[in-house]
Order: structure tokens, then C-alpha cells, then sequence
């Protein structure tokens, strides 16, 4: 596994995983706003697969969840930040905006982009979070076994 | 294992389908042909983008280290430290070159199994003083790489005695490569 450096910087790893799961109108909508300096493929979006891993319980042994779609590519602005993106799903247009993004956020830009593209998209992600916690809390059944009680 | 500086990183390929195409077509013809110039753009780095892979252990001279985190990036390629364990050696001028019998010759079973060594040269031109002869070349050809001397003739000599076994060689410089394949033998006229 290839790591880059710069990728164990905190802050920049939320940031890379906000703009994973944004959704493409919203990096399109900023991308227009913005109009970002140009810039240079280092490597062009490329769709392949990738394992996801788990623990059961989250300590228990490694195993094989299943693979997901990933694209993924990387660029450099012509002031010369790179950026890079990992996307789930084929979109390679969302890849190369992500992947703007992260760049921008590396630069002197990097206030600005934060205020309009990645403080918006958290919350939004919270929310998207909340709705799916409160969806699936609705349907919630409660077992009450002889276990249960017993542990209780 | 170290990580990548993205900074550091040149460009691959345009198109990465195309272009390796290209570069690995510009190998073809170079080792079929040896003694002529291919035309490749930037040679030897695309060389290395349209050969390498995971499974591939890579040396870099002192001087090309440069190119480590891009193929790194580009390839997966593995760095190596040794000279001697690696299948690909990257040596950025005639000077850094190390001796051939020191590297992966293959075996009698396992000729392919050799190293391949890709040098970047300052001239390489044609119609120069050394005479080629062998497969893939009609009558003779004539070469001229002014950086490689008479203690590269010899240690040449002693990597064609070794046949089957022994490193190809692919002389890059700036867009032209020309391949020498073990098979090649070489006479300074």
C-alpha cells in the first residue's frame, strides 16, 4: 500500500473524507462558484475495487467485508499544491473536483474553501447521518430474552 | 516503508492506455532492431512508467533518484538498495552504470529472469565508431555513445559469453533510445 506524505496531517484526512462522500452537485456548485486556477493531472481518474475490511464487534479478527467501487486520481494546481482524491463510486468528474479541493485546502485559499465547501458538507453529512439514525431507531425492536434479563 | 512526497511526483503518461502502448512498442523495436533510434518521448522515464509494476524491484542511480517517488507513485514498483536484486536498473549517466556481471544475469533455466538496464546518455547518435553485429541487424550498424568506453566494451564481451544468461541494455538520451540486447555484439573500430 502505497502512502503518501502529508496523508497522517489529521486535519487533512477529515477534510479527504468529507469530500469522499459529498455528493457530486454540491463539489459542482462550489466548483463553479470558486473558479479554481488550473492545473495538471498527475494521474487521471481510474475506477477499480477496493476491500473493505472489518473486526465484528470492532475487536474481533479481520475479515473480509466485501469490495467497493473507487476512483480515484491526483493533480497539481499550477502554483504547485497537489491534490488528491479517493471517491466511492465511478464518477470521475466527482474524483477531479475532490481532488481540486484538496489541493485548494492546502494552499492560501485554504480559509476560504473550508468556509464554503467543507464546513456546508459536514453539516450536511451530520444531517444525512441524524435522518438515517432516526429512520433506523424507528423501527427498532426491542428482544427481550431470558439472556438479556438475566444481564440486566 | 517510506511514503510518497505527491510534490515530488512528475506526470505519467497522458494517456496512460496509449502512451505505455507507445513506450512499450518503442522497447519492441528498439531490442528487434538493434543500433537504431527509436523515438519515444522522454525515453528512459517512459521506459520505466510502461515496464514497471508491483512486481518489479527497481534501482536508481544516485543521479536518478529523482524519478523514485513518480515511479513509485505511478508504478508500485518496489525501490531496492542493492543493484544486484534488482530486475530493472535506472542509472542517470554513464558514470553511475554498475559493472554488468554484478547484476541479475538469470540463470541457464531462467534466461528472462535477468536484469534490465535502462541508461540515460547526454549523446547517442548513429553512424558513430562502434560496430554492431548479430540478430536483428542486417549487415552492421553503427553507433556512437562518446559516455561508454573501452571498460564497457569489455565488460559487454563478458555479459555476451555469458549467453544465454546476461542484462539488456536500452541507451536512452533526452526523446531516442536504442536497444542492445545481449545478443548484440559490439567491436570499437
Amino acid at each position: 500500500m502505497l502512502q503518501l506524505v502529508g496523508s497522517e496531517n489529521p486535519e487533512r484526512r477529515e477534510w479527504l473524507g468529507v469530500l469522499s462522500r459529498a455528493p457530486l452537485e454540491t463539489l459542482a456548485r462550489w466548483h463553479a462558484a470558486a473558479s479554481p486556477p488550473p492545473w495538471r493531472w498527475l494521474r487521471r481518474p481510474e475506477t477499480g475495487l477496493a476491500m473493505v475490511r472489518g473486526r465484528a464487534g470492532g475487536t474481533g479478527e479481520q475479515f473480509n467485508l466485501g469490495e467497493m467501487t473507487l476512483t480515484r486520481c491526483a493533480l497539481r494546481l499550477e502554483s504547485g499544491e497537489s491534490g488528491v482524491a479517493y471517491i466511492q463510486g465511478r464518477s470521475h468528474r466527482k474524483a477531479e473536483l475532490a481532488a481540486v479541493a484538496d489541493a485548494l485546502l492546502q494552499s492560501r485559499e485554504s480559509q476560504r474553501v473550508m468556509e464554503m465547501l467543507v464546513v456546508p458538507l459536514r453539516e450536511f453529512l451530520k444531517e444525512q447521518a441524524t435522518a438515517m439514525q432516526r429512520k433506523a431507531q424507528a423501527t427498532r425492536v426491542e428482544f427481550f430474552t431470558l439472556a438479556r434479563e438475566a444481564a440486566e | 516503508m517510506t511514503a510518497i512526497d505527491l510534490a515530488a511526483v512528475l506526470p505519467g503518461f497522458d494517456d496512460p492506455a496509449y502512451g505505455s502502448q507507445a513506450a512499450f512498442r518503442a522497447a519492441l523495436q528498439a531490442l528487434s532492431r538493434p543500433g537504431t533510434l527509436v523515438e519515444s518521448e522522454r525515453a528512459a522515464y517512459s521506459l520505466c512508467l510502461a515496464l514497471l509494476d508491483q512486481d518489479t524491484r527497481l534501482w536508481l542511480s544516485p543521479s536518478a533518484q529523482a524519478f523514485g517517488a513518480s515511479l513509485r507513485f505511478h508504478t508500485g514498483c518496489l525501490l531496492v538498495r542493492g543493484a544486484a536484486e534488482a530486475d530493472f536498473i535506472f542509472a542517470g549517466n554513464a558514470k553511475e552504470l554498475p559493472q554488468l556481471e554484478s547484476l541479475g544475469l538469470g540463470t541457464d533455466e531462467a534466461p528472462h529472469r535477468s536484469a534490465t538496464v535502462i541508461l540515460e546518455v547526454e549523446e547517442l547518435a548513429a553512424g558513430g565508431s562502434w560496430r554492431l553485429a548479430g540478430p536483428g541487424i542486417p549487415d552492421e550498424a553503427r553507433l556512437r555513445v562518446p559516455a561508454l568506453g573501452t571498460a564497457f566494451l569489455e565488460q559487454w564481451r563478458a555479459n555476451q559469453r555469458r549467453f544465454p544468461r546476461g542484462v539488456d541494455l536500452f541507451v536512452c538520451s533526452g526523446a531516442r533510445v536504442c536497444g542492445l540486447p545481449r545478443t548484440t555484439r559490439i567491436e570499437a573500430a
